[in-house]
């Protein structure tokens, strides 16, 4: 180990963590200002009695149909799927990242064994590389990507590949991967506010406005 | 910047707001918007994905509403939307598309596609984008009273006709009626049946109803080319007409946009709630039904199925009411794979059938519906919507199908009780 290995961790542990929240903080902040200062105007129209479903319910069933698959977009619907489940065991479910929760927060929760979120690992990068092939060949995604696209995917990537890389002792030694994957999620926290990636958040707003603006009519979506 | 284009900044300005913030926030560019568009499906064109069609929108929204966008057009890193570029899209958000808003159900993180095309007509409007065909069809509809030009008098001579083919009345301008019934221009010309059928309907239903001489047109132009400005004059005239005759309810017709405009957004253009009901005419149909209202005969043994009208279904919500009705009147019918709130337009909504430009793509789009019914084998088409029923008879004609298409309030007429059609 040597000492400015240390050094790196400990910034990343210490004020590199610090800054990444407060703008992984700020920025969420702001884009759910930018969207809800808005407003909208209430509708004037009679809602149907008998509503079906409503934005609650939108907020939990778009996740689990499938409306468009097809050959073309098998790709699509089941990479994305790997990859969101993987992303979260792996961030989850993995006893150290269980421990770091509990030592910040004082909750914690059962993790998977280690060689269980180690394939997973691996399964989740395999989706994340079969999606960016997928957005270069497919002719729909190659025309509605922007550079922000690229980014948020290297953006996601990077905290996967380092956190295995520093597990298995690959290219540098642990101290040195290990602050790399703490700066590669902080930088993650950084950028995700301020790219797609903050879908995270706002796809609970949007699912909800399309839930109710259905429901209202009576159809369920 | 051109005079127009500010205009069409003001209007993309003035039409955000928070569902469409959050909705371009949340996009993923996943494209699996893409698949769910009929435009896209069948002609394979990338630049038919629905949410490709509001591109020049969402970098409006992003330099003017986020901070991020902001700094990006400061340094440069993100152009203004130009005038080329509004022209170049007219062909995307029009005759690409229907506003059916299947792409809406199927968006992944909810985006309601449809709903912001919807908004970004109204910047094409405003920016002089508009296609042609659509400009006059909404003139002719403010100037004259209805997009195809159609007068009083021919809605008088065709009532005339009925009156002597039935021996029934067709009230106009009646005060204290229960309904008002408004017609599409389509139904006034290409098909006299539904006059016919509703006259006879109400009849033995014993319900009273109306036309107004002055509001008998129930399509609205301006929700299809995207102009709230003219749509309110359209929906105010319905308005007007049923505050004046004091009815109870207010019948939208076998039109799918028309149903829209007066039952959904009638009351936020106005800006206040109206002081009567809107109902499509499948839903006050099934009402008689099951009130008992309603008595048929004989059961129509052909293979049918019903096409549904996407503003009429999915984002209309009547969906349940025309099987109910089918089923008290057919013994055969069927229902394509993908029915109901998850229908296939029929290529030529939204003003896709007025815009001469899409000719050509309209015809495309209808290998879908066609690949839905050759699945099935049939004997008759049934759907609730003159638009449509005009697109499916052509691309059946086109497409050399023999499929008789019908409307079904006429094919529920045809099976009323024989003696009730005599007088009561």
């Amino acid at each position: 180990m040597n000492g400015s290995d240390l050094e790196l961790l400990q910034w990343a542990r210490g004020p590199g963590f610090v800054i990444a929240i407060s703008v992984f903080l700020f920025g969420v902040v702001l884009r759910l200002f930018e969207v809800l200062a808005l407003g909208r105007k209430p509708d004037l129209s009679e809602a149907r009695q008998q509503k079906n479903g409503s934005g609650w319910h939108t907020i939990f069933s778009r996740s689990f149909v499938f409306p468009a698959l097809s050959t073309r977009t098998a790709v699509t619907y089941i990479s994305g799927y790997v990859f969101h489940l993987g992303l979260f065991i792996i961030i989850l479910l993995y006893i150290p990242h269980i421990e770091l929760i509990r030592e910040m927060f004082g909750i914690g929760w059962p993790g998977l064994s280690t060689p269980v979120v180690d394939a997973v690992a691996v399964i989740t990068m395999i989706a994340l590389l079969i999606m960016l092939i997928d957005r270069v060949t497919n002719p729909v995604k190659r025309l509605l990507s922007t550079a922000s696209d690229y980014i948020a995917w290297v953006i996601t990537f990077l905290p996967v590949i380092t956190g295995y890389m520093a597990y298995h002792h690959i290219l540098f030694p642990y101290t040195k991967m290990l602050a790399l994957h703490i700066l590669s999620v902080e930088l993650l926290l950084v950028l995700l506010p301020f790219t797609k990636l903050i879908h995270v958040v706002t796809l609970f707003l949007s699912r909800w406005y399309n839930g109710e603006l259905f429901a209202r009519k009576g159809v369920a979506s | 910047m051109s005079a127009t284009l500010d205009k069409g900044h003001q209007v993309f300005r003035e039409v955000m707001d928070a569902p469409v913030a959050s909705f371009f926030s949340s996009c993923v560019s996943c494209g699996l918007c893409a698949e769910a568009c009929l435009f896209y499906t069948e002609t394979g064109n990338p630049r038919y994905t629905p949410i490709y069609k509001v591109e020049p929108l969402r970098r409006f929204w992003e330099q003017e509403f986020t901070l991020l966008g902001k700094l990006k057009k400061v340094v440069g890193l993100s152009k203004e939307v130009t005038d080329e570029e509004l022209v170049e899209w007219r062909e995307l958000a029009y005759d690409a598309c229907s506003l059916c808003g299947r792409c809406s159900l199927v968006c992944p993180v909810g985006i309601d596609i449809a709903g912001v095309i919807r908004k970004m007509r109204e910047g094409m409007v405003a920016s002089g984008n508009a296609p042609e065909g659509l400009i006059g069809a909404a003139t002719r509809a403010v100037n004259i009273g209805s997009p195809m030009g159609v007068k009083l008098h021919a809605v008088q001579a065709q009532a005339r006709h009925v009156e002597k083919a039935t021996g029934l009345e067709i009230p106009f301008d009646r005060e204290g009626v229960e309904y008002m019934m408004l017609m599409s221009s389509m139904e006034i010309m290409n098909y006299p049946e539904y006059l016919e059928a509703v006259a006879r309907i109400f009849h033995q239903a014993g319900k009273s109803w109306t036309i107004a001489s002055d509001a008998f047109e129930a399509t609205n132009s301006g929700i299809q080319i995207g102009s709230s400005d003219i749509a309110r004059v359209l929906v105010s005239r319905v308005v007007d007409a049923a505050e004046r005759l004091k009815v109870q309810t207010v019948i939208s017709p076998e039109c799918g946009h028309a149903y829209t405009a007066i039952r959904w957004d009638g009351p936020n253009l106005i800006g206040r709630a109206y002081p009567f009901k809107v109902k499509h005419i499948l839903e006050v149909l099934d009402e008689f039904r099951a009130a008992g209202l309603l008595k048929t005969e004989g059961l129509d043994e052909t293979r049918l199925t019903y096409h549904d009208p996407c503003q009429i279904a999915r984002r209309g919500g009547v969906i349940e009411q025309p099987r109910n009705l089918l089923n008290m009147v057919a013994s055969n019918f069927v229902e394509m794979t993908d029915h109901g709130k998850m229908n296939w337009c029929c290529g030529a909504g939204g003003g896709v059938s007025a815009n001469e430009e899409a000719e050509e793509i309209k015809m495309k789009a209808f290998k879908r519906k066609k690949a839905q019914l050759d699945e099935l084998n049939l004997d008759k088409l049934v759907t609730a919507c003159a638009n449509c029923r005009i697109q499916l008879e052509e691309g059946v004609e086109k497409n050399h199908m023999e499929l008789p298409v019908v409307g079904l309030t006429e094919l529920l007429a045809e099976h009323l009780v024989e003696d009730s059609k005599e007088g009561s």
